[in-house]
């Protein structure tokens, strides 16, 4: 089995508010997504969701303020799951209900220490 | 071996199997009767041989005698025998048919099988190491009670509640099941590593007493080793751990009993035949991918069986550091990374690094500054060993401390 | 305590092809860097280093393209979560990452969502 880290990207500029019934109703999406991963044991950790502000360090001790803004999309939270390959994580991550609100999942291998 | 001497010899490595064998055939809800039973055998033993003289073959007197007592209660306890019955994996013979297995087989497997049921993440790590002391080690109380520096009454205390909750939580005398056991093993192997350590940094003076716990936790890591489906890496290398740091039980206390510190002890005192055993194991715990915490701690011990200051040695010990300190934090490792470090890139950023561990009710932590600040800053040296030396709390340590003030 | 995750960045650079020696020396910087937040008790995860290769990126409606993100020159090649009392804290430890040091790249560090933050 690999292990695949899945990363949320939304434009946060482009999202609605939403009401707390919303809100709720996509959490609650979030965790029946997350869990039909973890019920076929194919969820490493479910990971976090990032605030929306953010810093960026750049060499030279430059510090400005983030997230990281030369992309529209953001990350806006990470999970690690484990499949056979990359068609079985991409398949996954169709599932992620974060299409419904416009944003994508990065699929990436994650590579021995 | 007279009779006097033979006895306590036996005490310790039969009462313990005694035990187990009948334990595992009551079940842990007559821990206490399966003691009796063992004890009072060794009563007898005590009152015939010294009168008699020992017989040809003790053990399996010993033995002989166990099971009679044993068969004894359950003919005579008829309501003992009802609960125990069903228990009992030959349940269709009588009481009276009853055989007891004191095989060697069935006595490795009951004290294996006891070891996981004593290792319990239901009752506390100290109450596992006790119980582990008494009824797989044959400790006796008072023993225990200097090995913790405390006293019998405490012991006994702890050990009764210990008992009783394993019986409450229905603990099974039984090996863990295939999905249980890596769980299970870990809390096992966690005990273990705390017996030997127990043994290893204990204020006891009794020397001997403290080297005894170190062979027994090496003596049951190694029971582990034996089976098949616990022989894994990371058990190998916690044995190979103890090996490497039970190598050096002579050189690193002076005939005063004060703590000889690693880079004054004599290398010649070191156990050869310890360090290869160590090595052994360390081979043999590398076969497969995960690298646990006593993988790292077994190389790192392994590194300071070369005594000589090589640039490799101390790249080598800070790389093993950086990595169980990633697995794990202690206050000790992270202490002994900074020292690490020191040895590396010099004492100027190893300075820099332990100013942010800010570990300020450690004495350790305020001896590694002054060892640093030691020939840059000797103002600042004392300052730091002079507040190691107030916080300090053993006799051995504020000798040590006082030591490296005066040769400032 | 808060939670921080650091994101590292970085750029891919055809021409930088390290010696073994060298290769060995970023990996040597990159643990005692670990090491030394670990030391502190500060490093809540040792997170992921990611691989290049093969990366996708799943959109809506079922739409798969190669990745890592390409919007960017920049892509994420990796994390690690850190624990400490305010944003400054994690900033400073990001200042001290050898990929910041040596230039070879970004570190994004975005405090992660606790179950405090949504009472």
């Amino acid at each position: 089995m690999k292990q695949f880290l899945f990363l949320y990207r939304t434009d946060y500029s482009n999202m609605q508010q939403a009401t707390q019934e919303q809100a709720e109703a996509m959490m609650k999406k979030w965790m029946d997504w997350l869990g039909s991963i973890a019920a076929e044991n194919k969820l490493v950790t479910q990971g976090d969701r990032l605030q929306d502000t953010g810093k960026v360090v750049k060499s030279n001790n430059i510090v400005t303020n983030g997230p990281y803004t030369d992309i529209k999309e953001s990350i806006g939270g990470y999970s690690i799951v484990k499949a056979d390959s990359y068609d079985e994580a991409v398949d996954i991550a169709k599932g992620c209900p974060i299409f419904n609100t416009g944003g994508s999942v990065e699929v990436r291998e994650i590579a021995a220490m | 071996m007279t009779s006097e001497e033979l006895i306590p010899h036996l005490f310790r490595t039969e009462f313990t199997k005694i035990t187990a064998v009948l334990c595992k055939l009551f079940g842990i809800e007559h821990i206490q009767v399966a003691e009796d039973i063992a004890g009072e055998t060794f009563l007898l033993a005590l009152e015939t041989w010294s009168y008699k003289g020992a017989p040809e073959n003790p053990v399996a007197w010993l033995y002989a005698v166990a099971k009679n007592k044993a068969k004894n209660i359950l003919k005579r306890n008829q309501t003992f025998s009802k609960k125990i019955q069903p228990q009992l994996k030959n349940s269709v013979v009588t009481s009276s048919e009853i055989e007891i297995d004191l095989s060697e087989k069935n006595i490795t497997d009951s004290q294996l099988q006891m070891l996981f049921a004593v290792c319990h993440p239901s009752i506390s790590a100290e109450a596992q190491i006790s119980l582990a002391l008494r009824i797989l080690c044959g400790f006796g109380i008072e023993e225990i009670a200097n090995a913790f520096l405390s006293n019998k009454e405490t012991i006994n205390k702890r050990l009764y509640r210990a008992k009783e909750k394993l019986h409450h939580e229905k603990v099974q005398i039984e090996f863990p099941s295939e999905k249980e056991i890596d769980k299970r093993l870990d809390n096992v192997l966690t005990t273990l590593y705390l017996l030997f350590n127990e043994g290893y940094y204990s204020e006891s003076s009794d020397n001997i007493l403290r080297e005894d716990l170190c062979l027994e936790a090496m003596r049951l890591t190694y029971l582990l080793i034996e089976n098949e489906q616990t022989n894994l890496p990371r058990v190998n290398a916690l044995l190979s751990l103890m090996c490497f740091h039970a190598s050096r039980f002579a050189a690193r206390k002076n005939e005063n009993g004060e703590v000889v510190l690693y880079q004054d002890q004599d290398e010649k005192l070191w156990n050869a035949e310890l360090i290869s055993k160590g090595i052994f194991f360390i081979n043999k715990a590398s076969q497969g991918k995960i690298i646990s915490k006593y993988h790292l701690e077994a190389s790192i011990a392994y590194w300071h069986t070369i005594k000589a200051d090589t640039k490799e040695k101390w790249e080598s010990i800070l790389l093993l550091y950086n990595q169980l300190l990633q697995i794990e934090y202690s206050p000790v490792a992270a202490l002994n990374r900074t020292f690490a470090l020191s040895k590396v890139y010099g004492k100027q950023e190893a300075i820099k690094e332990a100013e942010k561990l800010q570990l300020t009710n450690n004495h350790y932590y305020y001896t590694l500054l002054g060892e640093l600040y030691k020939d840059i800053n000797n103002t600042k040296a004392k300052q730091y060993f002079e507040a190691a030396y107030s916080l300090a709390k053993t006799q051995t340590d504020k000798r040590t401390i006082k030591k490296k003030i005066a040769g400032l | 305590m808060k939670e921080f995750v650091l994101i590292f960045r970085t750029s891919p650079n055809p021409d930088f092809n390290p010696s073994p020696e060298q290769a060995q020396e970023m990996m040597t910087s990159w643990m005692n860097w670990m090491g030394s937040i670990a030391a502190q008790d500060k490093l809540a995860s040792q997170g992921s280093r990611l691989g290049i290769s093969d990366a996708k990126v799943v959109q809506p409606n079922n739409v798969v393209t190669n990745g890592p993100f390409t919007e960017i020159k920049e892509f994420i090649n990796g994390f690690i979560i850190v624990k400490t009392d305010s944003v400054e804290d994690a900033i400073a430890i990001a200042k001290e990452c050898p990929m910041v040091k040596g230039g070879g790249g970004n570190v994004e560090v975005r405090r992660a969502v606790s179950p405090e933050d949504n009472s």
